[in-house]
């Protein structure tokens, strides 16, 4: 779980970046942004439930 | 922002080289911090990482960093896409042979970022208290002073394409990160929560419900603070100069909204845990006045004081929170590190799409500027650490650290009057 949450905060950046770089300042490049922020927020959230239930180390 | 390498004036210079000269108090006062929220036992062991890392962190920079972060106008490795060349990567000399040291701008920003890679990976050792080895922590700050810290300083500070993204792609000014709220404090935080996740909690720490292992000096903590506070006006200051060409006559306000952001963020984390908790918190008091100091170095050169005091109060606001919800979801994170530097550091990037004047558009570079931090930085920190633990585990054994890491790894204690024979695991 945890790598699919970090493979969704890739996503997310990828997500980002593209719209920034690739669409032009006309097109809705908020919306992709938004976007991609609430995929890499889905990625924190994966990740922290992930570490939930090993508490104890080693 | 992306800035033309214009030269300072002989009194903006020595300003700057002054103000540079302060920037290690940061350090000292995180160090300070970090020592007095762990226990007694490792004491010793906590002062010498953090020297130790520094030391490392400030040779690696020198040998490969630098190269990789450059700076604006220097040479850079360029993507072209759509007819429009981004530049991804520093393409300088390894050790700093391409910079003459006469006071030129380049000279400054190399002076200055050999103490900003200290100071980011002095913030990880916070998250790792009593139970991190010194030869780990040393091996992976080398990862982040060679790779992670110069490839992100260079895509803000170095001309890349987040401060590319004003000319290039009509966002604002381009990402902004005056004292490096992103750069160093969320870099360093994001670390930290990297390598909190790969250690664990130390032992006893959750063995008992609701057992807090509470650090062994406060007044530490609070000299601490106090330092970081000398330290992160030359920081926010030498910054603001060299990263968004701020003239001298900011720096008063820089030195307001610093200590006011800092005093509402105190101010703000006591009261909350005062309500909560019936009594004030002082260790959590103190994460906010550091959290204050962490979320207002991104925009400290660009807004007025009630503006400061907001993102502030947010702040203050932020980290009791984020604390507890952190340690309920069983980060064990003794001196709050990832909640002041990693959270504080991503709510100052925002703040400066909220509050910084300019053109149109520049909370899109803010945000993206936030994006690349947790979908790039934290992937990359934690996959280079993770390996590296494969190779060199991070965690010192269960006797160790129950002996405590003076010790087990510098055979000395840093309170020998105290007694050290004991099996309880947490004993001071």
């Amino acid at each position: 779980m945890k790598l699919a949450g970090i493979f969704l905060l890739i996503a997310g950046f990828v997500l980002v970046s593209s719209a920034l770089v690739l669409l032009s300042p006309n097109a809705p490049r908020g919306a992709f942004v938004l976007a991609g922020i609430a995929v890499q927020i889905l990625g924190m959230g994966l990740t922290f439930r992930a570490h939930l239930s090993p508490t104890e180390g080693h | 922002m992306q800035l033309p390498p214009t030269a300072l004036t002989e009194t903006g210079t020595a300003t700057c080289m002054l103000c540079i000269f302060l920037v290690p108090l940061t350090g000292a006062g995180l160090a300070l911090i970090n020592t007095g929220f762990g226990r007694s036992r490792s004491a010793s062991h906590s002062m010498l990482s953090a020297m130790c890392v520094f030391a490392v962190a400030v040779l690696v920079f020198l040998f490969i960093g630098f190269a990789f972060q450059g700076y604006t106008g220097r040479p850079a490795h360029l993507l072209s896409i759509g007819g429009r060349q981004w530049n991804l990567l520093g393409a300088d000399r390894f050790m700093m042979r391409g910079v003459v040291f006469n006071g030129s701008t380049v000279s400054l920003v190399a002076c200055l970022q050999l103490f900003s890679v200290g100071i980011a990976a002095m913030i990880p050792l916070g998250a790792g208290s009593d139970r991190w080895r010194l030869g780990a922590s040393c091996a992976s700050t080398a990862l982040l002073a060679g790779i992670t810290y110069p490839i992100f300083a260079h895509w803000v500070w170095g001309g890349g394409w987040l401060a590319q993204l004003g000319g290039l792609a009509l966002c604002g000014n381009g990402a902004i990160d005056v004292g490096g709220a992103g750069v160093i404090q969320a870099v360093g935080g994001l670390a930290a929560l990297s390598i909190s996740w790969i250690l664990g909690p130390r032992h006893g720490k959750y063995e008992m419900s609701g057992m807090a292992i509470p650090g062994h000096n406060i007044v530490m903590v609070l000299f601490g603070c106090a330092l970081t506070l000398i330290g992160w006006l030359g920081l926010d200051t030498a910054g603001a100069m060299l990263f968004t060409g701020a003239p001298i006559a900011t720096m008063p306000l820089i030195a307001v909204n610093n200590v006011v952001a800092a005093s509402i963020a105190l101010l703000t984390a006591l009261i909350v845990t005062g309500v909560r908790f019936t009594k004030p918190d002082a260790s959590i008091s103190a994460n906010g006045f550091v959290i204050g100091l962490v979320s207002i170095s991104g925009v400290c050169a660009m807004v007025s004081p009630p503006e400061a005091a907001a993102i502030g109060l947010v702040a203050g606001l932020l980290v009791p929170f984020s604390v507890e919800w952190l340690d309920r979801l069983g980060f064990d994170d003794p001196s709050g590190a990832i909640s002041v530097h990693a959270a504080g550091g991503l709510w100052g990037v925002i703040a400066v799409g909220i509050f910084a004047q300019g053109r149109p558009g520049q909370w899109l570079a803010q945000v993206a500027m936030v994006a690349a931090l947790l979908g790039f930085v934290l992937p990359l920190t934690y996959c280079l650490n993770l390996l590296l633990n494969r190779f060199y585990p991070y965690r010192i054994h269960k006797d160790g650290e129950r002996q405590g890491l003076d010790m087990s790894e510098l055979g000395a204690g840093a309170y020998p009057e105290l007694a050290q024979a004991t099996n309880d695991h947490l004993y001071r």
